[in-house]
């Protein structure tokens, strides 16, 4: 039987595959997709054997810096990576949550000093496993599902 | 290099504090030197707060340091909209070490990372209030000749108080047993617990203030339990007078039980007690003069002998 590709075939560039479809547009925004001028496929609600459901975004000829990649453990910590080149996944790899978040999550607490100061925030992983942060100023620990990102401009 | 600052008691290691403790002894007995003279510290106080304030100001003082600052945000040009940065980078041309107290939680580490000069945290909202830590610390050593091994029962709002997680967090060093008194709703944060846990501190929790957490102490640290806490102001009138502390009750108590509380007190700890030799509140606050006296020295790299 003919196995049918759900989302086009690159022919370079990454593909992220196996993203929780909740988090799809969360990784958008955490990789400031919206900036490129890139062809970017977004494959969403995609059927999944592992999964149940997936999503799946394509970017043509990008190949993203470890720590732009790696922001995206946050929402979604068990994606693969393919690296595409002329048709052929060069290579697999898999996201790494940082020690230290910077900049990308927002603090939860209004009396925080990131929330009333114009500058960056600050999160020390303390639990890669179960993704929790603390905040590097007031210290308040923030759970997984806790986590929300600073609104992009 | 980042100047060294004193922002959280973390900060600071067991040495640390031992190294504070034992020059905070020694301006015990002499007070005043002239350790800070042609030196400028400013005190910034964003939020007020009359009785650490005066403490710092005193320290600075009977240092023969000068102080410049503000003891309100209203005199202050944060009102006009100047960013905390801003004010921090201001002062600093100016003072030689800033003691700061501010309503936001993590105002001090922000400002200690951009400070050219040393920072002492006074207080950033319900986070941090280190200098509060070290004099708790150093009224226990004083009164046990020791920090270690003590039974430590503290009795009140352990949820909210920000005095209380943070003797938590400096006794950890020394092998503590707690007992936990507080109200249902005022009860220890799991948080705590699980730290006494990671760090294998003993602890036991009470629901009444009984006389086996009283007689079991070597040290009674009383807290205020605060009405505007409560949610459900039934449970307050039924818990407002459980967690008083009378002279009476001290009876069977240990000889070299000392009583402490961080101030002010309003009901919790009954007038009786005041005369009763293990009564130690008050000396506890004037300690808080000399234990800040020995944090600015060490962070200005000033020998104390």
């Amino acid at each position: 039987m003919r196995k049918e590709l759900q989302v086009a075939a690159l022919e370079n560039g990454t593909a992220i595959d196996h993203i929780p479809s909740e988090a799809v547009f969360k990784v958008v925004s955490l990789l400031q997709l919206q900036k490129l001028s890139n062809r970017i496929t977004i494959g969403n609600n995609l059927k999944s054997s592992k999964m149940g459901k997936k999503g799946i975004i394509k970017v043509s000829n990008k190949f993203f810096r470890e720590d732009e990649i790696n922001r995206i453990a946050l929402v979604a910590p068990n994606v693969n990576l393919n690296i595409i080149r002329n048709f052929e996944v060069v290579e697999k790899k898999k996201v790494v949550l940082p020690d230290e978040i910077i900049e990308i999550v927002k603090c939860n607490n209004p009396k925080c000093i990131t929330n009333n100061e114009p500058m960056r925030t600050r999160f020390h992983v303390i639990d890669k496993e179960m993704v929790e942060l603390q905040c590097h100023y007031c210290e308040l620990k923030i759970k997984k599902e806790e986590i929300e990102l600073i609104a992009e401009s | 290099m980042l100047p060294k600052c004193f922002v959280n008691i973390d900060d600071y290691s067991r040495e640390d504090i031992f190294r504070i403790l034992e020059s905070a002894a020694r301006f015990k007995q002499q007070p005043n030197r002239d350790l800070l003279q042609g030196k400028v510290c400013a005190t910034l106080f964003f939020e007020p707060s009359t009785r650490t304030r005066l403490s710092f100001e005193t320290a600075v003082n009977r240092l023969r340091g000068r102080i410049i600052g503000f003891s309100d945000a209203a005199t202050s040009s944060s009102t006009k909209g100047e960013s905390l940065k801003d004010t921090i980078m201001m002062v600093s041309n100016y003072a030689d070490l800033i003691i700061m107290r501010h309503h936001l939680e993590g105002s001090a580490r922000y400002a200690s990372e951009i400070s050219p000069v040393p920072v002492v945290n006074a207080g950033d909202g319900s986070n941090q209030h280190p200098t509060q830590t070290m004099l708790d610390l150093f009224s226990i050593y004083e009164t046990q000749g020791t920090l270690e091994n003590l039974t430590v029962t503290i009795v009140g709002d352990l949820k909210y108080g920000r005095a209380v997680h943070s003797l938590i967090q400096g006794l950890s060093h020394f092998s503590p047993t707690f007992n936990f008194v507080a109200p249902e709703e005022l009860h220890i944060p799991d948080k705590y617990k699980v730290f006494c846990d990671q760090k294998q501190i003993v602890y036991n929790e009470f629901t009444d203030f009984s006389p086996e957490s009283i007689n079991s102490a070597d040290i009674l640290y009383m807290t205020r339990v605060q009405k505007e806490r409560f949610t459900d102001l039934m449970e307050y009138e039924k818990v407002k007078n459980i967690y008083v502390l009378h002279n009476d009750m001290l009876a069977d108590s240990k000889e070299n039980l000392r009583v402490l509380h961080p101030l002010p007190r309003v009901k919790e700890i009954s007038q009786d007690v005041d005369d009763n030799p293990k009564a130690y509140y008050f000396q506890q606050a004037r300690n808080g003069m000399y234990t800040r006296q020995a944090v600015i020295c060490d962070l200005m790299g000033i020998a104390v002998d």
